[in-house]
């Protein structure tokens, strides 16, 4: 029924005119903002639907516009997706629809411009996984920091300016030596479409330089050790939906960029890089898992859980060429460890912005983020804990929860690289667990530890509903990944093909 | 036989673990009784069919059921699916599993009578069988590995059932870190399996191992091996957490925090027997490293007789049981490790019934005590409680391997197969299995005398109360008593020495030390009498008679022993220190660790210097070249005259040559 719509261009313009629409409305009603907000949030996700249930696994790019933009450079609006943004369109919409949701009553300071921010950070977002464009796909990459700057600088907690000022100096400083490799490569492929700049079989120097002005863009929004710390800061500053945004979507568009930039563009540079890649990965698992261990804040933790998580992305994504190299194994492996890299994108997505909510539920009531401030909570807000446990264990990786296909995935494949490899990413088994777990007995379990959470009220409706949702989605998509499987299985072949092709 | 049986068997469980189990968990449970009589109904179906699929699977021919439910994903040409494979190995586990359970279910509805927590208990056990049939089942690695965690999961839920004390939440932490080391192990195991044999399928792997004609790889820093040796070793590293052995056994003894009916159920007659099942499963794999079965009975050689001396210095009724479950567990795994896989399962099952019964008498005698569980204070309780007592009697002499009980067929046929053994380690595993069994007869009568005979020594106002526990508990405790007692000695001709685990267990021919034990053998009459004359026996004997002794005879004589042998005891006390090199020593360890790392690493260096530090010394760059821009028009002057001596300088130096 939507055949013929321009539905990539409805889904990146449709969120960013209703948040100029809720701008305009500024401050008359606070009720009629959020109402408002949901109807555009609500609408873009059933619109993002069509994407899936039109998707054909096999079809390369689809649902494609082109226009050109500015002629006298080559410059053309175009959208498509394939099997690797697609799922992460949804996942956009999916969040902000849940962030709109969350924030519901809760965000009372301007709250016209809080949902305008979101609305116009989805279309931004969506934009970035959509653009066929090099230079467009540049623009969406950098427009995405002023909502985000916004949201932590306005509604954020006391240190948010230092919080901001990182989180855009860090983010800013990557990307611009993005768009010098970009100008360099459009001389080079004489377009700027991002498929041409695949193949072009540019010297292992050149190659060289282009894969560090991506990487330097791409590690810090992952973020990879050592250009991680403005994360942390970001989180425990975000107000909860920024953190679910952050966390959710953000993250997730630097490991994007890898797979749509990085690997094929410089395949040579990826091959002699990738021990770095990995190290760096592996530190991220190792490494942050410890010091999460030691978080006294409950965002704080989770923002370095974060970090680790995303460790397995980009793992998975390197460790395909050492485990190409190696033989004496049975066939394959690469593309499993790909599609765990990407599996654990959209399973972190899931499961950290449900941990982010919980902890915004206890934030909302308590204003307290400190683990030492809570103790208890199960007798005061059983349908919170059952929700929270349920997260945690999936934040360990437990088996039929989302948080375990894309790990289980990767180190089953970077078994065929190194023994090491796979070791030390299992590590992430028993740090996952611990820094997770002692964290639910600390807040969740034992005697109820103040009158602060004596007097605790459980989840009312609306939050009900939006964990509800988040924990079908996360245990869905652990008893049942098949179909995000088989949806980004061709497309990843697709970049692996380009890959070994070099 | 019609597939479907075999899916609703786990799913029975299931669905009845969800109808009770989500309207308690968001707190709004649904009434007691349609609790349990939902769960014990899904349980008791389920039980039912399993004793089908056992009797089709040994009496009715059903050939080995091997199929997919559904396919979990299809990834880079793999396969990962959820998918049943039963034979009579499984059939023989579901029995057992289904039965126990159903059996600590009943019981339950009288040990948590008043706990406001009954209907999320129920639920909690229903899914714990719903998860330990999915592990049993399993035809793949990875459902295996589902269902190995997922038990697990309800372990930790269940220790920490109590959620308000301190020492519950500490246990089920622990627990589940524990069995996370070992987990750890196991899922590299699983990672090696598909690396090496192209599969996580059990049918395609085995054959894929006996095709490679076990290869020798190396690894990078560990030096060569077989792939089997690989695989086997990782693989028992998670047995090892899941089955509670030395180095990794410290949590099961903790786990005693969790109500008393799934101490049996979960940490006495089921999932902690999931490794030796794992191991019995594996055995084309283990048959074909001699090294990875040496460690095998090794671990289980030192778990056997050394947790065995820890039950002795025990006073909580439960924990002295809890150390027995170790120690008999640590028999199971000597038994694989000398290729008596059978043997090994065969202990399985009678340990499930006969220990199980000793875990809920040991709930009863709680129940009865107002949850007083110090044996100290107990003492005479025959008088009061008589079923409990005849039943833990029955419990107790199997244990400790009374010919004619079941626990005697089992454990004789251990210790032999240990004898008969070539392999490297088995001379000290048999000693250690050998000595053994006289501390088991020590610690396992030391707990009958104290609790069941001497002199009465709780207080007045409790003494009045005594009395034996309700139906629902009674009941149950008859039920266990009858397998416990007779299901060695009807099983044991087909399954060690018949051809009950033709199908599902692989012996290599030189390995076979059942078969070479099978050839003496004339029927359970003439083991039961080939038994009393072994020194295993009279061992068993000895201990019975030094327990009496010590604790009906002269009860004053520990004390004074204690007194004399201070060291060993403190070493017992304090279970050879693993609790504390693990609690301060790894743990301390991890935590030291992420704050170093976190405050020197993130916010020293890569905050302090390289991030603040770049804007430090940008901001000084900045008031450097400000100072500069001074507006004076001499400065600038003086600047481009300079600047124009060094330009002319470069280009007349290049032009002469000087730099070249």
């Amino acid at each position: 029924m939507f055949e013929g719509w321009p539905l990539l261009s409805v889904l990146v313009w449709l969120p960013i005119a209703g948040g100029v629409a809720l701008l305009a409305i500024g401050r008359q009603s606070a009720v009629l903002t959020r109402w408002l907000a949901l109807v555009f949030a609500a609408l873009t996700f059933l619109l993002s639907l069509p994407l899936w249930t039109g998707f054909d696994p096999h079809g390369g790019m689809q649902f494609v516009e082109r226009v050109p933009w500015i002629p006298v450079f080559g410059i053309e609006y175009a959208l498509g997706v394939d099997g690797i943004a697609m799922p992460l369109i949804i996942l956009t919409t999916f969040s902000t629809l849940i962030v709109v949701l969350a924030g519901w009553d809760t965000i009372t300071d301007k709250p016209s411009a809080y949902y305008a921010c979101f609305l116009i950070m989805e279309g931004i977002m969506n934009g970035v996984f959509a653009a066929m464009d090099a230079i467009l796909f540049y623009v969406f990459w950098e427009a995405m920091l002023v909502p985000m700057f916004l949201i932590i600088g306005i509604w954020g907690g006391e240190n948010r300016i230092y919080a901001t000022i990182k989180f855009f100096l860090y983010t800013f400083l990557g990307s611009v030596l993005m768009l010098v490799a970009l100008v360099y490569l459009r001389f080079q492929a004489d377009s700027f479409a991002i498929a041409d700049m695949y193949g072009l079989g540019l010297p292992l120097s050149v190659q060289t330089l282009i894969f560090l002005a991506f990487l330097a863009a791409f590690a810090v929004k992952v973020p990879m050790w050592p250009v991680h710390t403005w994360l942390p800061d970001a989180h425990v500053e975000a107000p909860t939906g920024g953190s679910v945004i952050l966390a959710a979507i953000m993250l997730k568009i630097g490991a994007y960029g890898f797979l749509r930039f990085s690997l094929p563009i410089a395949p040579d540079a990826s091959l002699k890089l990738s021990g770095l890649l990995i190290a760096l990965s592996l530190i991220a698992v190792v490494y942050i898992g410890l010091v999460a261990l030691v978080q006294k804040d409950m965002k704080k933790l989770i923002a370095y859980s974060s970090i680790a998580h995303m460790g397995f992305v980009t793992l998975g994504f390197f460790v395909i060429f050492p485990i190409m190299a190696n033989v004496g194994f049975s066939d394959g492996g690469a593309l499993l460890a790909m599609q765990g890299g990407m599996v654990q994108m959209v399973a972190h997505g899931f499961v950290s912005a449900a941990m982010f909510l919980c902890v915004g539920v206890l934030y909302d009531r308590m204003h307290t983020r400190q683990i030492e401030a809570y103790g208890g909570v199960v007798n005061t807000m059983p349908m919170f804990a059952a929700f929270f446990v349920l997260f945690a264990m999936a934040n360990s990786g437990l088996p039929g929860t989302a948080g375990f296909v894309g790990e289980f995935m990767v180190i089953l494949s970077s078994f065929k690289a190194s023994f090491w490899y796979s070791l030390l990413a299992a590590t992430a088994l028993i740090t996952g667990a611990a820094y997770t777990l002692w964290m639910i007995k600390r807040v969740v379990f034992g005697a109820v530890a103040n009158e602060q959470v004596a007097a605790l009220d459980d989840l009312n409706k609306r939050e009900f509903f939006v964990l509800l949702v988040l924990a079908i989605a996360v245990v869905g998509l652990g008893v049942y990944p098949a179909p995000l499987v088989e949806v980004i299985e061709p497309s990843l072949q697709r970049v692996l093909d380009v890959v070994t092709a070099r | 036989m019609n597939p479907n049986i075999y899916l609703w068997i786990p799913l029975l469980p299931l669905i009845g673990a969800l109808v009770v189990g989500l309207p308690s968990w968001f707190g709004r449970p649904i009434r007691r009784p349609l609790a349990h009589w939902i769960t014990i109904l899904s349980v008791a179906v389920s039980c039912a069919l399993s004793l089908y699929v056992l009797y089709q699977h040994y009496w009715g021919g059903a050939e080995t059921y091997n199929g997919a439910v559904y396919t979990w994903a299809v990834a880079d040409g793999i396969r990962f699916e959820v998918g049943f494979l039963v034979d009579r190995l499984t059939a023989m586990m579901m029995a057992v599993v289904t039965f126990v359970s159903l059996m600590v279910h009943i019981y339950t509805i009288g040990y948590m009578q008043d706990d406001p927590g009954y209907q999320r208990f129920f639920s909690y056990i229903a899914l714990f069988t719903f998860s330990m049939l999915m592990l049993v089942m399993a035809n793949n690695f990875m459902q295996l590995f589902f269902g190995w965690e997922a038990v697990g999961l309800v372990s930790y839920l269940l220790i920490g059932f109590w959620y308000q004390r301190p020492t519950a939440i500490f246990a089920n932490l622990k627990a589940f870190l524990v069995n996370r080391v070992g987990d750890f192990g196991f899922v590299l195991g699983i990672a090696a399996v598909l690396a090496y044999y192209g599969s996580i399928d059990y049918a395609e792997v085995f054959q894929a191992a006996a095709a490679q004609d076990n290869a020798v790889i190396a690894i990078p820093g560990l030096g060569e091996m077989t792939v089997a040796t690989l695989v086997g070793v990782l693989l028992f590293i998670g047995a090892m957490g899941k089955s509670a052995q030395v180095p990794l056994h410290v949590w099961l003894p903790d786990s005693m925090e969790g109500p008393t009916p799934i101490s049996a159920l979960i940490h006495a007659a089921t999932m902690v027997t999931a490794g030796i099942f794992m191991v019995a499963r594996m055995s084309p794999i283990y048959e074909l490293s001699d090294a990875a079965l040496s460690l095998v009975m090794l671990i289980g050689a030192v778990t056997a007789f050394f947790m065995g001396l820890v039950g002795i210095v025990q006073n909580d009724i439960k924990r002295v049981v809890a150390y027995s479950t170790l120690s008999q567990l640590g028999y199971m795994f000597v038994a694989l490790g000398a290729s008596a896989y059978a043997a090994g399962v065969f202990h399985l099952m009678t340990h499930a019934f006969f220990k199980a019964l000793l875990f809920l008498g040991a709930g009863s005698v709680i129940i009865a005590m107002h949850h007083e569980q110090d044996m100290t204070k107990m003492g005479g309780l025959r008088k009061h409680m008589p079923i409990t007592h005849w039943t833990m009697l029955i419990a107790t002499l199997a244990l400790i391997g009374t010919p004619f009980f079941s626990g005697f067929y089992s454990k004789d046929a251990i210790i032999e197969a240990v004898g008969a053994s070539d392999r490297f380690g088995a001379t000290i595993a048999y000693w250690a299995v050998l000595l053994g069994v006289f501390v088991t007869s020590l610690y396992s009568f030391r707990l009958y005398f104290m609790v069941f005979w001497g002199e009465e020594r709780m207080g007045h106002e409790l003494r009045k109360d005594l009395r034996e526990s309700p139906a629902v508990v009674t009941v149950p405790l008859i039920l266990l008593a009858i397998p416990s007692v007779l299901i060695g000695w009807f099983t044991i001709g087909p399954m060690l020495f018949g051809d009950f685990f033709a199908d599902s267990i692989r012996v290599l021919p030189q390995n076979d030390v059942l078969g070479r034990m099978g050839e003496h053998w004339t029927g359970p009459l003439g083991f039961t009498l080939h038994g009393l004359l072994t020194p295993t026996f009279w061992l068993a004997l000895a201990g019975v008679i030094v327990a009496w002794f010590l604790y009906v005879k002269q009860p004053g004589l520990p004390e004074v022993i204690r007194q004399r042998a201070r060291l060993l005891y403190t070493i017992l006390d304090n279970k050879y220190g693993f609790d504390a090199l693990y609690i301060k020593g790894f743990a301390g360890l991890g935590r030291g660790l992420g704050n170093l790392l976190w405050r020197v690493g993130d916010a020293g260096l890569i905050d302090g210097v390289l991030v603040n530090g770049t804007a430090r010394t940008i901001g000084r760059v900045a008031a450097a070249i400000r100072g500069s821009q001074s507006g004076y028009l001499y400065h600038y002057a003086f600047a481009m005259i300079i600047g124009l001596l060094l330009l002319l300088t470069y280009f007349i130096g290049t032009w002469q040559g000087w730099f070249a």
